[in-house]
């Protein structure tokens, strides 16, 4: 066993339809109880591929590698026994569920992980009235949660994302995270398409979720967010690498300097810099 | 993603079971004129009631069988069909006197409960009669009139002899017909003038027997200014043979009367199921058919408006699930034939398991009908390859002044969906679950809410059932 929360070691992951072209190439990671860490990278590294391949999306395949969680190997687990072993995934496109309410989903979901790895028999989170959060205690938490984030209560009945902007998307899956507690959240670019007062809404509601207990990998292609949620460590994703790890002062860097500086000094090429930085630079933080 | 799929369990039709009764009346197999008679007699029924009896029966022989139908339905041997069983003496009015065994019946599928809850009254129909009948004594009191069909003839002649098949004639189609000369049980239900009935009036159809045909009949007539939600749910036992459900329902809306009829039906596999259901909407009034279809071996139902005075309103909400073996050929119709009338027909429709959708409707406006505003929806979920979809829209408008969107759609259960949902901890069953109760909610959000669980709840073991 390991009190060490989250430890990927040596992972590689290729898309299912292409397994012989691995995206990730051998990530080693470890984020523990309590710390804050950060993955940026640029466009086409390998992000959210990291992101999907942890939370066990069936679109990839993990072809080397372990993922332990708690000392326990969740690599064989389908996406729900993650999730109910207290892994979080928010989404950089959360999908659109029509005619599914955020509050009916949140409670489903509520009881789903209530409920652990185990299933408990007597409990369908499908439906309401067998077992599960009673309702009054489940309208109380979902209005302080949504009140942290500062969101209108008439949120709890639109449909989940559906016709949602960026922004209220992003809010959705703080919110979501919010409710489910995890022990683990891996926000991949929750940061895009918020505007600044938006951002600076989510980034206070995932500091004020910061806990002992929580371990979070925080997915961006920016640094901007990073002026809001003080990450512990920093990593640089290239190439299905990470190239090199630091303190908050290499998200600085990166933003005086673009990815390019790291990127040579792990041995690019000139022509391989150039696939690599396709993507637009990390912008100026106007948040500062 | 497959890794779930060993937490399902089979859950059987859980209304499958049936009793032993003895009939106090039943005719024998098949139809002939005198079988015709024979109901009738037992009945003890006017002589015009006859005589309309006989001219349906003379129809229906010679009215053939569409062809656009299930071609199952096409086959059914109506030689095999019991046309009447008669389980007690009368309607009773208190379930203390219904007959045990039917009254356990009823208790298991939560009646009598539900009544003390939160219904305003209920009608209970076992095989060919209404066994009881009661509406809430305070309704009663200001001339709310809720009894079986029969009884209905026998206390209020004049107004069903003036309403009775104004809606639906026997010469409409051939189920009707074949309604109209075997009809027995069903509800007659009245509301006076300006008299809101405050919940909801339900009732019950349970076959029972073997290879019965159960053929109610239903007029609803809603006085100028009333109002009512009547609510009817229908299952039966499973045998391996044919049984047959051709219903006739009539709905009246007066001037400014509204009137909604809600349907959960549930029926075993081996039903057929053709029912004509058909609304006259008078001025200013409004009627809207809520209709569920899941069970079923097949099902050929279309609600209908026909908006007659102006200012009238029709919605039509219908949602269909088809599993492996089924065909729900459903839909709706709407008939402008006055100015600034209304329409709106919304039609679901989910196939699973080489299950079958079809959506029919029509949508028709006639000269004159000035300032029409209609709207027809459909769409179909497809859970798998095997399953399919298939969509009839027939609008036909005659008259320039009219705007109407028509829109379809057919779709899938999306992996990102599946995906999305199981990050959340739900298992891939319980996630597909969830989309396809989203994809219905416009018409479970319509439901009262014990309806709306139960309804999901249905929903669930037409998904789980197939896969067991």
């Amino acid at each position: 066993m390991s009190d060490q929360h989250l430890e990927i070691r040596n992972l590689h992951v290729a898309p299912i339809a292409d397994p012989e072209r691995e995206i990730l190439q051998g990530i080693d990671l470890v984020v523990g109880k309590g710390e804050v860490h950060a993955i940026m990278g640029p466009n086409g590294s390998g992000k959210t591929t990291l992101a999907y391949a942890l939370m066990g999306h069936p679109a990839y395949v993990v072809t080397e590698g372990r993922v332990l969680w708690k000392g326990m190997d969740i690599l064989g687990l389908s996406p729900d026994k993650r999730a109910r072993l207290g892994m979080f995934l928010a989404f950089q496109y959360p999908t659109a569920i029509p005619g599914l309410s955020v509050a009916s989903f949140l409670r489903t979901a509520l009881n789903a992980r209530r409920q652990g790895l185990e299933k408990n028999p007597d409990v369908d989170p499908t439906d309401p009235t067998r077992g599960g959060v009673a309702m009054g205690e489940f309208r109380r938490l979902m209005r302080a949660k949504m009140a942290l984030l500062r969101m209108d209560e008439a949120f709890a009945t639109r449909y989940v994302n559906e016709g949602f902007s960026g922004g209220e998307k992003k809010r959705l899956e703080m919110l979501q995270m919010a409710v489910l507690e995890p022990e683990i959240a891996i926000l991949d670019e929750t940061d895009s398409g918020l505007d600044i007062d938006a951002l600076r809404i989510v980034a206070e509601g995932v500091n004020a979720m910061l806990n002992p207990e929580l371990g979070v990998l925080l997915i961006t292609h920016y640094q901007r967010l990073l002026n809001y949620i003080k990450p512990d460590r920093v990593h640089v994703l290239a190439r299905g690498r990470i190239i090199t790890s630091g303190g908050r002062d290499l998200a600085l860097e990166l933003e005086e300097t673009g990815y390019a500086p790291v990127l040579r000094a792990a041995g690019f090429e000139a022509d391989e810099l150039d696939d690599a930085l396709d993507a637009p630079l990390p912008q100026p933080a106007e948040a500062r | 993603m497959t890794a779930t799929r060993g937490e399902i369990v089979s859950q059987e039709y859980k209304y499958g079971f049936h009793d032993e009764v003895a009939y106090l009346a039943e005719t024998k197999r098949g139809l002939t004129r005198a079988t015709v008679e024979e109901i009738s007699a037992i009945k003890e029924e006017p002589e015009w009631m006859l005589q309309f009896r006989l001219r349906a029966y003379e129809h229906f022989l010679r009215r053939s069988m569409p062809t656009w139908v299930p071609e199952s339905v096409q086959r059914i041997d109506f030689d095999r069909i019991v046309y009447y069983r008669k389980p007690s003496e009368r309607e009773e009015k208190s379930w203390d006197d219904v007959p045990d065994q039917i009254k356990q019946t009823f208790e298991k599928l939560g009646i009598p409960e539900a009544e003390r809850k939160f219904l305003a009254g209920v009608g209970a129909q076992y095989d060919s009669e209404v066994v009881y009948h009661s509406v809430r004594e305070e309704l009663a009191k200001i001339g709310v009139v809720f009894m079986g069909m029969d009884q209905g003839l026998r206390e209020y002649p004049d107004l069903v002899r003036k309403y009775f098949a104004t809606v639906v004639p026997p010469e409409d189609n051939k189920f009707a017909a074949l309604n109209s000369a075997v009809w027995s049980g069903g509800s007659f239900v009245y509301v006076p003038k300006g008299v809101e009935v405050p919940l909801p009036l339900q009732a019950y159809f349970r076959i029972n027997g073997e290879n019965t045909g159960q053929f109610e009949r239903t007029l609803i007539l809603a006085d100028e200014g009333s109002k009512v939600h009547y609510i009817e749910g229908c299952t039966a036992p499973i045998y391996t043979t044919d049984a047959l459900h051709a219903a006739v329902v009539e709905v009246i809306a007066l001037p400014g009367a509204q009137i909604r009829y809600t349907t959960i039906q549930n029926w075993s596999r081996d039903v057929f199921n053709l029912v004509t259901k058909r609304a006259h909407a008078h001025a200013r009034s409004t009627v809207e058919w809520v209709d569920a279809n899941t069970g079923s071996r097949a099902t050929v139902k279309y609600p209908a408006i026909y908006l007659r005075g102006e200012g009238a309103t029709a919605e039509v909400i219908s949602v269909a699930f088809a599993g492996h073996g089924q065909h729900q050929d459903t839909g709706a119709k709407a008939v402008h034939l006055a100015p600034n009338t209304r329409s709106r027909i919304v039609s679901k429709s989910v196939s699973k398991d080489g299950g079958r959708g079809t959506y029919r409707g029509t949508l028709k406006v006639a000269p004159g009908a000035t300032g029409v505003v209609a709207s027809v929806r459909c769409d179909a979920l497809l859970l798998d390859e095997a399953s399919r979809s298939d969509t009839y829209p027939y609008i036909d408008v005659q008259e320039d002044d009219t705007t109407m969107t028509h829109e379809a759609t057919v779709g899938k259960v999306s992996a990102d969906q599946i995906f999305y949902l199981m990050s959340r901890g739900l298992t891939e069953n319980e996630a597909t679950n969830l989309v396809v109760q989203g994809f219905l909610e416009v018409f479970t959000k319509e439901l009262p809410m014990e309806y709306a669980i139960e309804f999901n709840r249905l929903v669930k073991l037409e998904m789980e059932g197939s896969l067991g």
